[in-house]
């Protein structure tokens, strides 16, 4: 049942300018099987969303290759990717924003309403459908940006901090809450984070990445199953990882300062 | 992005900043109730001092006529004002309309050929700044008498800010949710409706409010060569013949006119912009 859904093969992404070259990924290798939650985590300025772009088939690698298993929509992306701002329309209702996804795939507005009112209550949005975005907490807006992604069934979802912009219960509330709906769903996920406790919490593999220009550092298993229940946060694993991380990401951080005196 | 244009259209609407819950809020319906009262009250402050100063100081009503000679005068000339009225409200409404369609048309185009932007908005630019006191005759001279010609006039010299508004909002669209609908399947085309032309909304009406402060004036100016009837003709007619009373009570029509596009430009706005009207509900 695990078989690799995509696998990244050595990529690296060198931007050009009239000021010369800067290299942002060197050398980047990570998959993620069918059903897997990955993360990858690095600090800020490390070329993450570079990495996404490259992900979500936005952006070219300048060398490396992606390679997607499974079936894809013709011409369609083969993942759904939910990015940092949550980009609702503001002139969009809450049950239109959520379908936007599948009414730009060629899916009819009153089809794609349906499907997207089966799966209110499923993201905690159930008589919320009328509302409009400015209406709505930062958690549910994060919610419906969740499900327009979601509710395209491509094979890969991608997550770009998705919780980056909220405050740390609403932040929990919404990590425990997505935890539950990737185990029951089965979906197979890239999450971007900083944040290491939620890499560590939802993940089955953390990639760890250096500054720039990121290479993987450091790649962590973790075999508990999923969902994990909140006692997980107090395991010798969690607490272990959570600090080599630390120590990792800060001492990248220091060694880049000394790089730059 | 949203916010942005947010922002933009509250400095031209009426509403100010206030958040929902914050203590305005209780106060709202009358604060409603005294932005129309309050410019009323001052026009019936503004008029009555103007009755009065003719009053008492005997001034000749050649040169100001008091409102109520205005009014009196005007009541009597009626059906002439009426005619003149129909006139210039058609060229008016037809100016707008040519100038609404050109607008749109040349900032969806220019919004899709950046090439064409640097080429064609200084033009447009140039066009404003020509004179209609001169372009008028010109064009009597190129196309004739007919309405026609004052139409693509009046559309011509008040297109301007309509296009400027509009292009601006059609480009200041998010990049990232452009990137977005892109991942999702649509076209370019497609992007441009369920994108670009909602986010422009908000800032093309008030390019579009703008015009219909001065789209009246312009409809005038271009009767004053070459009309049969119209307001500009009467008011000219009436001032040859020292019927200054007159030519203000076409004023004050004109006037009217203005005003009533304006407030129709909050109708559009409320018509097409339901959670703009939602949001301000709840400020409100």
């Amino acid at each position: 049942m695990t078989r690799p859904l995509m696998e990244v093969d050595g990529i690296s992404k060198t931007y050009t300018s009239r000021l010369g070259e800067t290299k942002v990924l060197d050398n980047i290798s990570l998959h993620v099987d069918e059903g897997e939650f990955v993360s990858v985590i690095g600090p800020s300025g490390s070329g993450k969303s570079t990495l996404f772009s490259i992900l979500a088939e936005q952006l070219a690698p300048t060398s490396g290759e992606v390679r997607f298993h499974g079936d894809r929509d013709r011409g369609a992306p083969f993942s759904a990717y939910m990015p940092q701002k949550d980009l609702l329309m503001p002139w969009l209702t809450v049950q239109d924003n959520a379908s936007l996804g599948l009414v730009l795939g060629g899916m009819r507005r009153r089809e794609a309403r349906m499907r997207i009112a089966e799966l209110l209550p499923t993201f905690r949005l159930a008589g919320r459908e009328k509302a409009y975005p400015f209406e709505l907490s930062g958690g549910m807006r994060q919610r419906v940006a969740l499900l327009r992604t979601v509710v395209q069934e491509r094979p890969l979802l991608l997550l770009d901090e998705p919780f980056g912009a909220l405050d740390y219960l609403t932040r929990t509330e919404l990590q425990l809450w997505l935890a539950d709906l990737c185990a029951q769903q089965g979906l197979s996920v890239v999450l971007i984070t900083h944040d290491i406790p939620e890499a560590l919490f939802l993940s089955d593999r953390v990639y760890v990445l250096s500054n720039r220009p990121a290479t993987v550092r450091m790649v962590l298993e973790q075999p508990a199953a999923r969902p994990r229940p909140l006692s997980y946060l107090e395991t010798d694993q969690f607490t272990r990882d959570e600090r080599r991380l630390l120590a990792e990401l800060t001492e990248s951080g220091k060694r880049h300062l000394t790089d730059a005196a | 992005m949203t916010t942005q244009t947010i922002e933009r259209v509250r400095v031209v609407g009426t509403a100010a900043p206030a958040h929902a819950g914050s203590p305005r809020a209780a106060g709202g319906s009358g604060g409603m109730f005294w932005r129309i009262v309050s410019p009323l009250l001052a026009v019936v402050a503004l008029l009555g001092l103007w009755q009065i100063s003719v009053d008492l100081g005997e001034v000749d009503p050649t040169v100001v006529p008091s409102p109520v000679r205005v009014w009196e005068s005007g009541w009597a000339a009626s059906e002439q004002i009426a005619e003149a009225t129909a006139a210039t409200l058609q060229i008016t409404l037809m100016g707008l309309l040519f100038a609404i369609v050109s607008a749109v048309l040349v900032a969806s185009v220019l919004s899709f050929v950046p090439p064409l932007r640097q080429t064609i908005l200084p033009l447009l630019i140039a066009a404003q700044s020509v004179p209609i006191i001169v372009l008028a005759p010109l064009f009597i001279i190129w196309f004739g008498f007919e309405a026609g010609p004052k139409i693509v006039l009046v559309g011509i010299v008040s297109m301007l800010p309509l296009t400027i508004s509009l292009l601006q909002g059609l480009l200041s669209a998010d990049p990232d949710a452009a990137a977005l609908m892109g991942s999702m399947g649509a076209s370019r085309w497609r992007i441009f409706l369920s994108l670009r032309v909602p986010t422009a909304l908000p800032v093309a009406i008030t390019g579009l409010r703008i015009m219909t402060s001065f789209i009246v004036v312009a409809a005038i100016f271009s009767e004053y060569v070459g009309a049969r009837v119209g307001l500009g003709i009467f008011m000219q007619t009436q001032k040859n013949l020292y019927r200054t009373d007159l030519v203000f009570a076409a004023v004050f029509v004109s006037i009217a006119i203005g005003l009533t596009l304006f407030a129709l430009t909050y109708l559009l706005e409320w018509l097409l912009l339901p959670w703009e009207r939602r949001r301000k509900a709840v400020q409100r």
